[in-house]
This record gives structure tokens, sequence and C-alpha cells, in this order.
């Protein structure tokens, strides 16, 4: 049987720093494909499904999480609904760069993915904004993605927008950001409520 | 045997988006080192004593030089000589 705080089981906080790590990954990939442009970013086979298989991935991830790391129903239906968005942006991504997909429609897929994960993140976070790092960091995100899903949406007007690759490379850190900073139970500007538990730097 | 410097290498200048895509990665490293200075605490490796092994596992700051010295060393140069490439095909 998998027991919290075994070694079986790593702290919720640290599957936070992975994902982060895996937005970070996104980020650089998507920054050098915006400057050096997508035709020549796909040049290498391997290169043109790094992208949406790092994404894919990411999404295939998150279904362990959402078993074994959520503690409530409206965890597990966020927590899967990021899972299933991340899995349909990527594997639209890996459809289109495969030739599978014509229809440069399924790049809406990306901003659909942040919008959904957004408005998931916030409806799920029960707490308010200073309620602990978490929260906030909860709060931020939900922000961030929600807003973050007009840059993938002017990316399927402009796809070779350097502007706009870049903005979205710079939404992929912040997301990276936020997560790295997440700690399970953590004072956010001083504030922390004592419901919260007993805190760690 | 050749001793002089080879003064058409020295004179050839990598454009401004190869420079760009080959400073991310060393960016992304540099800015984990600073964040392992400013925050030594998030390396447990520091201070091992008494850690688990999830604890000793994860160490944000170095998970942040690592993406950024396997993107320099794996995915850049590649892009590079391929943007490279691509900016001698326009030339012609």
């Amino acid at each position: 049987m998998i027991v919290a705080d075994s070694i079986f089981m790593p702290p919720s906080e640290h599957v936070h720093w992975w994902f982060a790590t895996g937005f970070l990954i996104l980020a650089l990939c998507f920054a050098a494909r915006a400057v050096a442009g997508p035709e020549v970013w796909d040049r290498r086979p391997w290169r043109r499904y790094l992208f949406p298989g790092v994404l894919f991935a990411m999404g295939l991830l998150m279904f362990p999480v959402m078993v074994f790391f959520t503690n409530s129903a409206i965890h597990m239906v966020a927590h899967g609904s990021w899972a299933e968005a991340m899995m349909l942006a990527g594997g639209a991504q890996l459809g289109l760069a495969a030739g599978k997909l014509k229809s440069p429609l399924w790049n809406l897929t990306l901003a659909f993915a942040l919008f959904v994960g957004g408005v998931a993140i916030l409806v799920h976070e029960q707490n308010g904004w200073f309620y602990s790092r978490a929260a906030f960091g909860h709060h931020l995100l939900g922000w961030i993605a929600i807003g973050g899903a007009l840059i993938p949406l002017v990316l399927s007007v402009r796809p070779r927008s350097i502007a706009a690759g870049l903005c979205f490379a710079v939404l992929l850190v912040s997301v990276s950001t936020v997560l790295y900073a997440d700690r399970d139970t953590a004072p956010i500007f001083g504030h922390l409520s004592p419901e919260a538990g007993n805190p760690h730097r | 045997m050749q001793i002089s410097t080879d003064l058409t290498r020295s004179a050839e200048r990598r454009s401004r988006r190869a420079l760009f895509v080959l400073s991310l990665g060393p960016l992304c490293a540099l800015a984990g080192v600073v964040w392992a200075l400013l925050q030594p605490y998030r390396i447990t490796l520091l201070h091992p004593y008494g850690q688990g092994f999830w604890w000793l596992l994860s160490e944000p700051p170095i998970y942040v030089v690592l993406v950024g010295l396997v993107f320099h060393w794996l995915v850049a140069p590649g892009v590079v000589e391929d943007l490279e490439e691509a900016e001698r095909e326009r030339q012609q």
C-alpha cells in the first residue's frame, strides 16, 4: 500500500517542481523555435516532436498525480482536466508535426488547454490569495493561464511571429517559476493562515 | 601545419538569432546558480543530515542548471547549425 510520507510517495511540492522543470524545458525549446523560425526548428524530425512530445508526456504523467496526490473530488477533477487538456494539446501538436492533422485550427488546442487549466486551478483552490504560498501560487497560476491563453490564439493566427513566440516562452517560464516557488506549507509575503499548519522556509 | 591564425574563421560572425539561441542555455544555468546562492536551503545536499530520500533527490536550483546545460549541449548546437545553413541558403 502506498502511504503518504513514505519512500514511495514524494511530497506534493516535489511533484510541482518536476512539472516546473518540464515547463522550463518547453520554454527554452519554444524560445529557440520562435527566434530560429519554425522552418529551421523543424528541419530535424526529432526536434519537431520535442515540444509536443514533452507536453503530451506531461499530460500523461498528470494522471498518476491525479490518482495519488488528490484528497478531494474537486482536486481530482482539476488534476484530471489538466491531464486531459495537456494530452489533447500535445497530441494535436504531435499530429500536426507528423502531418496527420492538416488544419491549423488544431493549434487552438494550446489556448484551450491553458484556458481550461486556468479555470480548473482557480475553481479548485478553496482558500483566499494570502492563506498560504500554495494558495497564492494557485490563484496567480490560474490568472496567468487564463490571460496567457490569448498568446497561443495570436500564434495560431501568426505562427511566425517572433514576438508572440517569445511571449509564449515567457508565459511558460512564469508558470515554471510559480511552480518552483510552491511549498506545501509556507507563508506568502509574511501571511500564513494558522489553519495551514507548520511552515517550512 | 598551420601556425598562423585562420582569419577567415575569426572573421565569421554569428547572427543575432544564433547568439540568442546559444545564450538561452547558459542564461538558464546562470539563473539556477543565482537562485542557489540566494536560497541555499533549497539545495538539501548542502545540509543532507536527517533528510529523506525525496528531499535529497529534489534540488530545484540544480534542475534549472541541468535544464540549461542539457539544452546548451544537446539542442542549441543543432539549431544554430541549421539556422546558419538556412541563412547561407538565403544569401545564395
